[in-house]
This record gives C-alpha cells, sequence and structure tokens, in this order.
C-alpha cells in the first residue's frame, strides 16, 4: 500500500470522505437524531416541516431520525460483513493457496463450488429457509447468509496471489527458519497483498450493503429493526409514493446509493494504487 | 481434450453438489415446516398427501436414503413435484411458463448492457491508455466515478421510482404485469408485451452498465501496456486498426467469460426488479414460492437456476478454448 499514491488519488480522497462522514453519523447517531427512531407519537404521514425535516411515517415516527439511526445499523452490518468476508477469504483463498497440498486441493474445490452457485437466489434461498419469510429475523443470520454467498470471488483471487507468494526467498527463509504457517501468512504474505485485500474488502461491502438492503426490502430480515433497507420496505409496504411521502422512499435508497458509490471508488482506487498497469501516473 | 474431460468431471462434481444441498436444505430447518405446511393444503385426501410425499420424497415410511435416491430418480426424469401453493400445477409447467418472460426482458437487458459497457469502457481505455493518449482524459475521468456509481444502485429502490413517477405519475408505461391481462394477439400484442418489459429492461441495464463498463476498460488498459501494440505503433498501423483489431480483440477476452456467467445467471431472473415490477419472470415466482412457504416451487426454481448457471459455465470454458489459442495451448499440456 504506498500512501503517497493513495493521498493523491481523488478518487481516493472522494471515497474516504464520504465514508468518514457516514462512519461519524453512524456513531454520533445518540447525539445528532432530533427523536428516538422508534418513537411513533408524532402525526402520521407529514411532509417535511421545521419540526420533522424530511417528515414523518405512515407510523407516525420521524423519518429524518430513522435515518440517523438506519445509518448506524446499515453501515455497521456493511463493514462487519465485509471483515467477515475478509477473514474466510483469508482462510480458504490465501491460507490453502499458501500451505498447498491436500488442504488447497480441497479448498479450491469448495471455492469452485460456491463460485457457480448463483450469489442472489441463493441468498434469498438460504434466508427463506433459516428465517422464514415473516420479517422476524436475526440481523445475525442475515449476516451469515450474506458471508456465505459473498466470499468466493475474492478467495480465489487472494489464492492466486498467495500461491505467487509462496516460492519467494522471503517466504522460503521464513520456512527455513521454523516460523509457523500462520504466522508466515499473516507476517509475511498477507502484508505483501494488502492492496488487493483493501480492495477486495471494499468490495464484499458494497456486496454485503446491496444484499442487506434488497434481503430487508423484501421482508427477508429483521422488519422490526431501523435500517435503510427496513425504511425501504416499510415505505413501499405503506405505499409511501402514493400518500405524497416521497421524501420517506428517496433518502434511504440514496444514502444506500451515496455510501455504495463511496465503497466502490475505494475498491477502485485501492486496486488501480496496488496494479501498476492501471495507475494514472 | 484431456483439460475438457477435467472440466467436465468437475461439472458433474458440481451438479451433484447443487443437487444434494437442494434436497438437504429443507431437511436441515428446525422442526418440519414441510409437513406442517402439507397440513394447510386445503382438501387435500390422505390419498393425494401421501402421494405428494412421494413426490417430494418425503415418502415417511423411507429412510433418508431411501428419500434422496427417490428424489434424485424424479430429478433425472424432469419431475420436480407440484406446487403447494398453486396446487395441481407442476412446478415444471409453472417454470415453464414464466421462463420466456425473463429469458427475453433480462436477457435483452444483459446482452444491451454488455454491448454498450463494452463500448465505453473500450473508448475510455483508448482515451486514456494508448501511447499519445490524454492521461487525463475527460470521457475517463467521468466515466469510472458514473461506472461506480450505476454499480451501488439499489435495484428495487430505482424501480420503485421508475413505477412511481414514470408509469404512475407520467402515465408513459403500465404500472406492473408482463402484458395485459386478456390482451391481443399480433401486433397490437406484441406492442403491449414490449411496452411492459421497456421499464424492468431499462432498470436492469443501468444498475448492471458500470460492471462491464469497468471490466472492458481495465483489461483494456492491461493490454495497451503490452508490447504488440507498442509494435503495432511503431510500424505505422492507424490508430483504428490498433484499437480495434488488435487491442479490444484481446481486451475482450475477459468480457467473454464475464458475459457466459451473466448469461447462466439470465434464467434466475431478477428478483428485485420482477419484484418491484410485478414482471412474471422467474425471479417473480421464487420471491412467491418463499412468502407462501411453497417449498417445492423454490426447490425447482432454484435447481433449475443452478443447473443452467453451471451449465452456461462449462460452455463458457469449452468455447474459450476455441477462442483463446493461449489456452488452447496451455490445456493440451
Amino acid at each position: 500500500m504506498n500512501v503517497r499514491a493513495t493521498l493523491s488519488n481523488p478518487r481516493a480522497i472522494i471515497g474516504a470522505t464520504i465514508l468518514a462522514f457516514f462512519i461519524l453519523v453512524a456513531i454520533l447517531a445518540p447525539v445528532l437524531s432530533p427523536y428516538s427512531p422508534t418513537d411513533i407519537n408524532f402525526a402520521v404521514g407529514l411532509g417535511p416541516t421545521w419540526q420533522h425535516w424530511l417528515g414523518t411515517t405512515e407510523g407516525g415516527q420521524d423519518i429524518l431520525s430513522q435515518l440517523i439511526w438506519g445509518t448506524r445499523e446499515s453501515v455497521s452490518v456493511g463493514l462487519l460483513t465485509g471483515v467477515l468476508i475478509c477473514v474466510v477469504q483469508l482462510v480458504m483463498g490465501v491460507f490453502a493457496g499458501y500451505v498447498s497440498g491436500f488442504t488447497d486441493t480441497a479448498f479450491a474445490t469448495v471455492t469452485n463450488v460456491f463460485l457457480v452457485l448463483p450469489a442472489l437466489p441463493l441468498l434469498i434461498v438460504l434466508s427463506a429457509y433459516l428465517q422464514g419469510s415473516g420479517g422476524s429475523g436475526s440481523t445475525a443470520v442475515l449476516i451469515g447468509v450474506i458471508t456465505i454467498t459473498g466470499w468466493a470471488w475474492g478467495a480465489r483471487v487472494l489464492r492466486s496471489q498467495a500461491i505467487a507468494l509462496r516460492d519467494r526467498p522471503f517466504v522460503e527463509a521464513a520456512r527455513v527458519s521454523g516460523e509457523g504457517r500462520w504466522h508466515i501468512v499473516l507476517s509475511h504474505i498477507v502484508p505483501n497483498m494488502l492492496g488487493i485485500m483493501v480492495a477486495n474488502f471494499f468490495g464484499a461491502a458494497l456486496f454485503a450493503v446491496l444484499a442487506e438492503a434488497g434481503l430487508e426490502f423484501i421482508g427477508l430480515g429483521n422488519i422490526n429493526t431501523v435500517t435503510w433497507g427496513t425504511m425501504l420496505y416499510w415505505a413501499q409496504n405503506d405505499e409511501a409514493t402514493l400518500m405524497g411521502l416521497w421524501t420517506w422512499l428517496l433518502v434511504p435508497g440514496l444514502c444506500i446509493l451515496v455510501f455504495g458509490t463511496a465503497l466502490g471508488l475505494l475498491n477502485f482506487a485501492v486496486d488501480e494504487i496496488a496494479n501498476p498497469s492501471l495507475r494514472r501516473d | 481434450m484431456r483439460y475438457l474431460l477435467r472440466r467436465f468431471a468437475v461439472l458433474l462434481l458440481t451438479l451433484w453438489i447443487a443437487v444434494t444441498v437442494n434436497f438437504a436444505l429443507p431437511r436441515l430447518m428446525p422442526g418440519d415446516p414441510v409437513q406442517t405446511k402439507l397440513a394447510t393444503i386445503p382438501g387435500i385426501s390422505p390419498l393425494a398427501r401421501q402421494a405428494l410425499e412421494k413426490q417430494f420424497g418425503l415418502d415417511t415410511h423411507q429412510s433418508i436414503v431411501g428419500q434422496y435416491f427417490s428424489y434424485l430418480g424424479h430429478i433425472l426424469r424432469g419431475d420436480l413435484g407440484r406446487s403447494f401453493t398453486y396446487f395441481p400445477s407442476s412446478v415444471t409447467s409453472m417454470i415453464r411458463q414464466s421462463l420466456p418472460w425473463t429469458l427475453g426482458m433480462v436477457g435483452f437487458a444483459t446482452l444491451l448492457a454488455c454491448a454498450l459497457g463494452c463500448g465505453l469502457g473500450m473508448m475510455a481505455a483508448w482515451r486514456r491508455g494508448a501511447a499519445g493518449g490524454n492521461r487525463n482524459s475527460r470521457l475517463d475521468t467521468f466515466l469510472v466515478p458514473l461506472g461506480v456509481m450505476c454499480g451501488a444502485i439499489p435495484p428495487f429502490w430505482l424501480a420503485t421510482l421508475l413505477v412511481y413517477f414514470v408509469s404512475f405519475k407520467l402515465g408513459w408505461f403500465p404500472v406492473g404485469g408482463s402484458r395485459t391481462p386478456g390482451a391481443a394477439g399480433g401486433l397490437s400484442g406484441t406492442f403491449d408485451v414490449l411496452k411492459h418489459a421497456v421499464l424492468p429492461a431499462f432498470t436492469l441495464t443501468l444498475v448492471s452498465l458500470g460492471g462491464w463498463v469497468m471490466l472492458m476498460r481495465n483489461s483494456m488498459l492491461t493490454v495497451l501496456n503490452d508490447d504488440f501494440v507498442k509494435f503495432a505503433r511503431a510500424v505505422g498501423l492507424p490508430d483504428r486498426t490498433i484499437a480495434y483489431r488488435y487491442a479490444a480483440r484481446n481486451a475482450i477476452l475477459p468480457v467473454f467469460t464475464q458475459l457466459a456467467m451473466a448469461l447462466g445467471i439470465v434464467v434466475g431472473g431478477q428478483v428485485f426488479i420482477e419484484i418491484v415490477f410485478s414482471y412474471q419472470g422467474i425471479g417473480y415466482w421464487l420471491l412467491q414460492a418463499v412468502m407462501n412457504e411453497d417449498y417445492p416451487l423454490m426447490q425447482g426454481i432454484f435447481l433449475i437456476i443452478t443447473v443452467t448457471l453451471l451449465v452456461a459455465n462449462f460452455l463458457a470454458e469449452a468455447l474459450y478454448v476455441l477462442v483463446d489459442p493461449r489456452v488452447r495451448v496451455e490445456a493440451s499440456k
């Protein structure tokens, strides 16, 4: 990872700024939010007013407060799932590629199977089996299902990188000096492919944010939590557009779009910095 | 040839795993939702229920191994059982009815997005990456963030907005469905079908466009660094010839693989888009099955999607050998 190259890449800067903004909103949600997101004691279906900047829902909740708390939930689920996917990729891709032999063959076969299973239908079918379609699912299962469907592609890329690094002299030296396998992977292999791993993380987080919102929108998450996805679920369910409550539908989707664009820009920029043939300089 | 045989063996292995997962999933669920569900089908006789259990491979007199083999047997005969919700209809016939809608709309949008994306990606890369090209090409500078943004649009959200603003407010297109019920055949019927497909296809094209642009752009930039491009320039070939006949031809290979994957996924429909537009393709019915806990329909659709994707993948690999001489040499080793 080249710090100077990152700081002079406009896409990286824009992406990082947006990401930092959303993380800040997520952390400061209790301070920023004017009301409780679950308070249902406001007038129903208000347009934007001075008390309610984005209006209220059909259920009498303040949309701005929901959006701010939803940011906390959606951003943390997205980033946490991104991390989990990276951990799976580390084991299935990097570790397997390094140790080679039977472990590698077995893990690579599993990766190839997951690679050709259709991600979106698998996501929906797994969620349906694991938590039913009643909208009472748990966030933990949601994260688990997204992790299971989202790791394979990156694992294959990381594996080929790990294989390329496996026989390099410095890794050989570490092996001869008797370092453990995981120690070699974490302190010699990973630092040399950090760029690709970071790019992968942002790609995985983007997948997770879109998958979470999509599953919640069709009622396969927990509709009682407040997230961008469940806000859209309720907006669709209560026919927000027909009631003229367009902020209710527009704003959560815009948040997903902007946050997702930030993750996508970072994914692209880091990839560009790590891969010289795409670089701009 | 040995390469293809090996790929074919992997295909069979993956197919078997997919079928087995499909068999195992409902049985891994806590409780026995399938039995509970069976009991709720209105007006079903004990005899019909037993027949249904058999068809679903749930014959309680059989061991789990027996169930597994009778399930495999049914699938090999193309029998996917009957839907719980639309009881007498067989899953196969329901899939056959919804498949043309998905193939037409999703297939067209996928090809359109791929063609547009490749063209744009190629132009962006050429403007920027060619020797003497502009490193700060305006096309490239704008196209990259726009492409990234396309990929971050939640498809169901865009679809909902389009239904409201374009269909409901402006009245330009139907609010939903895949055709007007009872519409006449012939030319006006065709027009009616097309009108229903415009917005879903537009949504899908827009959200998938970015991926194609990025793939082609990055692939083309990598190729433009190759020596043969420098050589072609040194020899004095015209720019157009270098861009289209030399660089793009090499850069298109990863796109080709991706297109095969994408066409394989077409059969799966686009659940989110089909749902919002009530477009009655495979994705729409998959979600209906999920909502109604219609396990045979859900299993059947998932199986069809998986099998098609696997076969498409295999065909792509086989074609790849024909298209790219380097792979052919690699493979024959």
